[in-house]
C-alpha cells in the first residue's frame, strides 16, 4: 500500500461526497491540493454534505489539518455541510480547538501603504520629538551635574573607578593602533607632495599640527564612540530590558545620578588623557615614515615638531577631546535609557549611540574650528 | 494499552565542573504521557531538561529516545533526534526581531519543502490552536506575557514534534491564563498523542496535568519520589515530598 498522502473523491447517488483520505500525511512530503475538490464541487451542483473515510490513513499531522481546513472553508463558501465523524478523533479535536477561539476583532493588521508625504511628516515629527528628548536629557544631566558639585548626587565611587578603568586603560591598545596608523597615513600623504619641492622636513609640521590640534582628538573620539558609547548604550539598554532601571527609580535613586554621571565623568576625565596618548603615538607614526622613507634624522624631526606644535594647538586638541567625551558618553547613556524592552531594541540603542556620537563629534569639530578661526587661534 | 517507553533516563549525573548537582537519576517517560519534573527552586530541574534536550552534556549516564542514546549519537543523529522535540522556554524565547508568523515559519522554512502558501496556512493553524488567530503580524514585544507563552507553544509545535518540553510554562502567568495553558497542554497531548515533559514547581499545574512525576531533592542530590502526583500526595512517605506537595502544610 502506498504511503504517499492521497485523496479520492466519490460522488454518491443521493448527492453527498465521500472524501477518502489515505497514506501517511506529514509536512515533509508533497501534499495533495484542495483544488481538485473545489473543481468537483463546481462541476456537480446541489451537493449538500461531505463525508470522510479514513480507513487507509496511516499517519497524520498538521499537513492533514491544513488540507481539511481548506476543504471546510470551501464547503462553507458553497453551503455544503461537513460531517467530521469519519475523521480520526484527534483530528476532530484539533479542528474544534482551532475554531474554539475565534479571531479577535481588529487583531489582524491590514497591510496599508503610507503615502509619501505622510511618511515625511511622520519622520519630521519623530525627529522633532527626538530633539526635544535630547534637550530634556541634556537638561537633566546638567541638573544632576550641579547636584554632584553640591555633593548631593548619589552614585558609587567604586562604579566610577571601574568605568574609568574600562574607558581609559583598557582602551589603550586600540587607541595605539589607530593613532600610529593615522600618523603614518598623514605622513605618507604629506611626504608625496612635499618631496616634490624638497621640503620633506615639513612633514613633521603637518603631522604634528594635524594630529595635536584636531586629528588625535577626532580619532580618539570616534574610537570611543564605537567602543565605549556603544557599550554604555548596551549596558543601560539591557538594564532597561531587565527592569533594573525601574528598580532604581522606585528606590528613589535617580538613574541620571547613579548611572549617567559616573559614565560622563569617567569619559570626560579619560578622553583628554587618551587624546594626549593618541597625539604621542600619532607623531611617533609620522616620525617612523620621516626616518624610514624620507631619510630624516630623528633629532631633526623632533626639533621641527617641537618648533611647529605650540601649546595653543595642544590646548585646542585637549578641549576638543573633553567636548567629545561629553558627547559620546551622553549619547551612549541617552540611547541606553531610551531603549525598549527587547533584544532588538538593545541592538538599535547601541547602533544609534554610535551614530549620534560620531555625528556629534563632527558637528562639534566644525563649530570649534569655526570659533578658533573667528578668535584667531 | 501497554505503556511504551519513549524517553529513558539512566544513571544520570548532572554537574557544573566539580560541583555535582544531582546523581543517579533513573526514570522512564512513556509515549503520550505528561511527565512532570518537580522540585524546589535551584534543585536542578531546568538543568535536567537542558541535558534531555541536548543543550548540556551530562557528567555521566544516558538519555535514550526510543532506545537510542542521545549523547552517544553523532552530530547528525542528535540533530535528527532534536528535530523530534518541541520546546517552550520559560520566557517564550520568541525571536524579538521577527513577527509571530515569522517565528513559527522559520523551522518550517528550514526543514520542510512546503510552499510559502502552505507554510502560511500551517502558521495560521498553529496560531489558531493556541488561540492567537489573527496575530500573525505582531512582534513579541507587542503582546502580553501569556500570549508570548502561547505563541512560543505554537512555535514549539511547528514541526509536529513527538515530544514537547515545557520549562515552567505557568511561571509569570495569572491563575486563569495558567489554567488555560494547562488545558491547552492536555488538549494537544490528547489530540496529537505527543509526549509532554514539564519542568515546574506550580502545584496546581502538577496536579491538573501530570500523569507521572519525579521529585528532585537538593539535599540528597537525587530523585526521591516517582509516580502519579495525586498518588504521591496520598501515599508518599517521604517528608520532603509531602511538604512540597502540601505547600509546606505538612512540615519537614
Amino acid at each position: 500500500m502506498s504511503t504517499q498522502p492521497q485523496i479520492t473523491i466519490e460522488q454518491l447517488p443521493d448527492k453527498p461526497i465521500v472524501l477518502r483520505l489515505s497514506g501517511a500525511w506529514n509536512i515533509y512530503e508533497k501534499l495533495p491540493s484542495s483544488e481538485e475538490f473545489q473543481k468537483h464541487l463546481e462541476k456537480h451542483t446541489g451537493i449538500q454534505r461531505i463525508l470522510f473515510h479514513t480507513e487507509n490513513l496511516t499517519a497524520w499531522n498538521s499537513s492533514l489539518l491544513i488540507f481539511l481546513t481548506n476543504i471546510i472553508d470551501i464547503c462553507t463558501q458553497n453551503n455544503v455541510s461537513v460531517e467530521k465523524e469519519g475523521l480520526p478523533e484527534g483530528v476532530q479535536r484539533l479542528l474544534d480547538l482551532a475554531a474554539a477561539v475565534p479571531e479577535r476583532k481588529g487583531a489582524r493588521r491590514e497591510k496599508s501603504r503610507i503615502p509619501f508625504l505622510e511618511q515625511i511628516a511622520n519622520q519630521s515629527i519623530d525627529a522633532w520629538r527626538s530633539l526635544i528628548d535630547m534637550l530634556n536629557f541634556i537638561g537633566e544631566a546638567s541638573a544632576a551635574f550641579l547636584r554632584l558639585l553640591s555633593g548631593k548626587a548619589r552614585f558609587r565611587y567604586s562604579d566610577l573607578f571601574r568605568i574609568i578603568q574600562e574607558t581609559g586603560a583598557e582602551a589603550l591598545p586600540i587607541v595605539s593602533l589607530i593613532s600610529i596608523l593615522v600618523g603614518i597615513i598623514l605622513a605618507f600623504v604629506a611626504a608625496i607632495q612635499l618631496r616634490m619641492f624638497g621640503a620633506q622636513i615639513y612633514v613633521a609640521d603637518i603631522v604634528g599640527i594635524g594630529i595635536v590640534r584636531v586629528m588625535g582628538a577626532i580619532m580618539t573620539g570616534i574610537i570611543m564612540a564605537g567602543r565605549t558609547g556603544a557599550a554604555f548604550a548596551a549596558q543601560l539598554g539591557t538594564m532597561q530590558t531587565n527592569e533594573e532601571i525601574d528598580a532604581l527609580k522606585t528606590l528613589g535613586i535617580s538613574p541620571m545620578e547613579f548611572l549617567v554621571m559616573p559614565r560622563v565623568i569617567a569619559l570626560v576625565l579619560m578622553m583628554p588623557l587618551l587624546c594626549l596618548y593618541a597625539d604621542f603615538m600619532g607623531m611617533l607614526g609620522g616620525m617612523t615614515v620621516g626616518v624610514v622613507m624620507l631619510d630624516l634624522n630623528p633629532m631633526e624631526y623632533y626639533n621641527e615638531t617641537k618648533a611647529a606644535v605650540g601649546l595653543t594647538n595642544l590646548w585646542i586638541g585637549l578641549f576638543h577631546s573633553a567636548v567629545f567625551g561629553v558627547l559620546v558618553s551622553l549619547s551612549g547613556c541617552l540611547r541606553g535609557l531610551q531603549c525598549g524592552r527587547s533584544a532588538q531594541d538593545v541592538g538599535k540603542a547601541a547602533t544609534s549611540a554610535v551614530v549620534t556620537g560620531i555625528v556629534g563629534i563632527i558637528v562639534a569639530t566644525a563649530i570649534i574650528t569655526f570659533a578658533c578661526e573667528v578668535l584667531g587661534i | 494499552m501497554t505503556a511504551q517507553p519513549q524517553i529513558e533516563v539512566r544513571s544520570l549525573d548532572m554537574a557544573y565542573g566539580s560541583f555535582v548537582l544531582m546523581h543517579d537519576l533513573n526514570f522512564t517517560v512513556n509515549k503520550g504521557e505528561i511527565f512532570i519534573i518537580m522540585g524546589g527552586s535551584g534543585c536542578g530541574k531546568s538543568t535536567l531538561m537542558k541535558i534531555m534536550i541536548g543543550l548540556k552534556e551530562p557528567a555521566k549516564g544516558q538519555v535514550l529516545y526510543s532506545g537510542e542514546d542521545f549523547w552517544v549519537a553523532d552530530v547528525a543523529g542528535r540533530e535528527h533526534m532534536m528535530r523530534r522535540f518541541g520546546i517552550l522556554y520559560q520566557s517564550g524565547a520568541l525571536w524579538s526581531s521577527m513577527t509571530l508568523a515569522e517565528n513559527i515559519a522559520l523551522p518550517l522554512e528550514q526543514y520542510t519543502a512546503l510552499s510559502p502558501r502552505q507554510i502560511r496556512e500551517i502558521v495560521s493553524l498553529k496560531l489558531s490552536l493556541v488561540g492567537l488567530a489573527g496575530f500573525e503580524d505582531y512582534y513579541p514585544s507587542e503582546i502580553s506575557g501569556g500570549m508570548r507563552k502561547r505563541a512560543g507553544l505554537a512555535r514549539a509545535m511547528a514541526l509536529d514534534p513527538d515530544i514537547l518540553f515545557f520549562d515552567e510554562p505557568s511561571a509569570g502567568l495569572d491563575p486563569v491564563s495558567a489554567r488555560l495553558l494547562d488545558d491547552l497542554i492536555i488538549q494537544l497531548r490528547d489530540s496529537l498523542g505527543a509526549t509532554v515533559v514539564v519542568v515546574t514547581h506550580e502545584l496546581a499545574s502538577i496536579f491538573a496535568i501530570g500523569d507521572n512525576a519525579v521529585f528532585l531533592d537538593p539535599e540528597t542530590k537525587t530523585m526521591t519520589a516517582r509516580g502519579n502526583p495525586l498518588e504521591l500526595l496520598e501515599e508518599s512517605g517521604d517528608r520532603k515530598v509531602r511538604a512540597f506537595l502540601t505547600r509546606g502544610e505538612e512540615v519537614w
